[in-house]
């Protein structure tokens, strides 16, 4: 590799005696110094969470309490870093929502393993998982981080349904209980 | 007339290329083997043909000929193709030579396109609830010929969603597409015709005829061959999605057919065992109750370590022990149909060293015609192929009982079998030195001095010897309990060989087991010749790919 030597050009008076850089940054901060703060006072004041952000993911349930997740692991197995563990189990037969037939007997998201990327939330094919606004989460010990079932229906809450699909199947399957066979 | 065995080849035409395929096959099977799908739900090539979904519509044609001078009639030099005015069902098409098959033209396309829409008309949108989603033949086939939106303004049918047929079937009715392979497998296979179709139109439902339930023990293949999620197994319901599990080609030990199975299983948990494809054995069938065996696996018995006179100790000091035991004279070995090829080869240097005189006991039970053999051990065959045995299986040990009571067997190595059952009570058994490597806890273990923990046939990996002489090979799904050794090395220690030693002394001794030295052993078995053996008297009877040896 050949070599090439950098010619430098020597200093002029103004550079040797540093002080117009000097007065250059002081004027920036001067600038700055007069402009409204950006920083929050974290945690005593919170940010406003912007739409469609990305926060903890969580279970939620429709507006008639029924929990929307029927555990067909799709987000476990679409989840990059393998978050998400999911028991299947089966709606008991007395139960409200027993047409549905199933729903996750134990569901856990490993905190120290997701990496908020909304995988599960675009997968979900019953809209039950959502990465809502808590950005947040600390745990003194590894098995704090793990948001078991009902840790995720306590942050998830209820959110809006636009389609109640399982409700319209229970009242379709109820008219057409005499249909003529 | 076709003389040899190989099957004729004849030329079909399919999308303007032509290919070589066995004639008389049917189409759908045919163009398989050549690399080109026919979609179908209804037709299962082990199944008599029904037609009824119409999936597999595709356009036939064939040369036309002149019909004064039966000459084919040529058009630009090639032959002229006559094409049916309409489509035709491949699966009630065999091939014939010269036929011309167009799979992939419009009408083809539109053809499946309609089939898909008619069948998804009334579909439930079941899938994330749905155990079939991932194999489901509708979710494949709607996803390249469905529209993505439905056109149907109507409500859905609504028919019931969990029906009882039988202890191991549930039926859910709306994703039902009529294909009748259930009801086929029935009347044709299991030979207990107790499934129908009822009402007529929309309102068609499949059901047990009344008072009847599927009950056989072949009733989870309906399962199976459901091309959709309609029929489901109750023992499998909802308990994992099958794209997490993980498939291994296992051999079922339910009996010396010696049935193809797949293991189904996800970090080291075992969830189903399905048929796995072996012509010359089950075709595409297994029973139910070989179904269940993978439950041994996690029962409360299980030995997960060694004993030493009734305390658990480490299996280094267990093995120490037992190799005094073995090597002290006056040995006898009670071994197992249950031990793979490779243990029963150990099992039988450890006799050859020892002087051991060895048993084999019995296991009996019906024959059910199909895939039940007499024999319920899978690989006795294999006892008599490594030479731990050359006479019929034992059906008591009165002999053994009479030896220990003379004194002329002071010490005993038992494998996988209770023989407290077969006439060696415990007050016998204290009267020797007892060795015995088991997979659960009985009375034998109980009353043995050495209890050494061997592993289930899901746990290692080895291979049997059916009732056909098929040496067959199972491998390893899921990890044995911390700490135990598979039973092939343990054996391998006692009888101090060479654990690398067995195929290559085999295949000394028997040519055929020349391949299975290299590590060659094809997914349907090798078939040995056992010829040998003929002057014994087997127990099997017929079953529904073995006829027992006509007696010379």
């Amino acid at each position: 590799m050949a070599i090439k030597v950098v010619q430098r050009r020597p200093l002029s008076l103004a550079e040797r005696t540093y002080l117009p850089q000097i007065l250059a940054g002081l004027k920036v901060t001067w600038d700055n110094l007069r402009r409204p703060p950006v920083t929050l006072q974290y945690p005593d004041e919170r940010p406003t969470i912007p739409q469609g952000y990305r926060g903890v993911p969580t279970l939620v349930r429709d507006p008639h309490g029924r929990e929307k997740c029927v555990s067909c692991q799709l987000c476990e197995f679409v989840c990059p870093p393998k978050a998400i563990r999911i028991t299947p189990g089966e709606i008991s037969e007395t139960a409200e929502n027993t047409h549905v037939e199933k729903a996750p007997k134990e569901f856990e998201i490993n905190m120290l393993r997701c990496i908020y990327c909304g995988l599960c939330q675009e997968v979900c094919p019953e809209e039950a998982i959502w990465l809502q606004n808590q950005y947040s989460m600390t745990g003194r010990t590894r098995e704090e981080m793990v948001n078991n079932k009902a840790k995720l229906y306590e942050l998830g809450g209820t959110l809006p349904d636009s389609h109640y699909k399982w409700d319209k199947k229970k009242a379709e399957a109820e008219k057409q209980k005499h249909a003529h066979h | 007339m076709v003389t040899d065995n190989k099957p004729s080849l004849v030329t079909i035409n399919v999308d303007g290329v032509e290919h070589q395929v066995a004639a008389g096959a049917n189409l759908v099977d045919a163009l398989a083997k050549i690399g080109k799908e026919v979609p179908h739900y209804c037709y299962h090539p082990k199944l008599p043909v029904a037609g009824n979904c119409r999936m597999c519509l595709v356009e036939l044609g064939s040369p036309l000929r002149d019909r004064a001078t039966n000459e084919v009639i040529l058009e630009n030099g090639k032959p002229k193709i006559g094409w049916q005015p309409k489509p035709a069902i491949a699966c009630a098409t065999n091939v014939s030579p010269g036929l011309h098959v167009r799979l992939e033209s419009p009408t083809v396309k539109s053809c499946r396109e309609g089939v898909t829409e008619m069948l998804l008309l009334n579909h439930p949108l079941d899938c994330p609830i749905c155990d079939q989603a991932g194999e489901c033949k509708l979710q494949e086939f709607s996803a390249e010929y469905g529209r993505g939106y439905s056109r149907y303004l109507d409500e859905k049918n609504a028919k019931p969603k969990k029906t009882k047929l039988g202890p191991r079937v549930t039926l859910d009715d709306e994703r039902c597409i009529l294909c009748s392979r259930c009801v086929r497998f029935c009347n044709d296979i299991a030979k207990d015709p107790v499934l129908g179709f009822v009402n007529r139109g929309s309102y068609n439902t499949l059901t047990c005829f009344p008072g009847r339930e599927l009950n056989n023990n072949y009733s989870l293949n309906t399962v199976d061959i459901c091309p959709v999620g309609a029929l489901t197994s109750t023992d499998f319901r909802f308990k994992m999605r099958v794209w997490f599990l993980k498939k291994t080609p296992s051999i079922c030990t339910e009996s010396s057919t010696g049935v193809n199975t797949t293991v189904w299983s996800r970090e080291g948990k075992i969830y189903r065992i399905t048929p796995r494809q072996n012509d010359a054995v089950n075709d595409t069938w297994m029973p139910d109750s070989g179904r269940e065996l993978y439950k041994i696996v996690e029962e409360d018995n299980r030995l997960t370590g060694a004993i030493l006179k009734g305390t658990r100790t480490s299996l280094e000091s267990a093995l120490n022990v037992a190799d005094a035991i073995l090597h002290q004279g006056g040995l006898a070995i009670v071994g197992s149909g249950h031990l793979s090829v490779e243990e029963q080869f150990f099992l039988a240097q450890l006799a050859k060293k020892t002087g051991a005189k060895t048993y084999m006991p019995a296991h009996r039970g019906q024959n059910d015609g199909l895939l039940i053999s007499e024999d319920r051990t899978p690989n006795f065959r294999g006892a008599l192929v490594t030479g731990l045995t050359d006479r019929n299986a034992d059906h008591d040990l009165k002999t053994l009982a009479s030896d220990i009571e003379a004194g002329r067997v002071r010490s005993l190595l038992i494998c996988r079998e209770d023989v407290t059952r077969l006439g060696l009570s415990a007050a016998i058994l204290a009267k020797v030195r007892t060795v015995v490597i088991s997979t659960h806890a009985d009375a034998t273990t109980s009353a043995a001095e050495v209890v050494i923990p061997g592993l289930t046939v899901f746990e290692r990996s080895g291979n049997f010897i059916n009732c056909q002489f098929r040496l067959q090979s199972f491998a390893q799904a899921i990890p044995g309990p911390t700490g135990v050794l598979p039973d092939v090395m343990v054996l391998a220690r006692l009888a101090k060989s060479e654990t690398t030693a067995v195929w290559k002394t085999l295949a000394e001794q028997n040519p055929a087991l020349a391949s299975v030295a290299q590590g060659l052993i094809p997914s349907e078995g090798i078939a040995l010749d056992g010829s040998a053996w003929s002057h014994l008297s087997f127990c099997e009877s017929k079953l529904l790919k073995f006829a027992p040896q006509p007696k010379a």
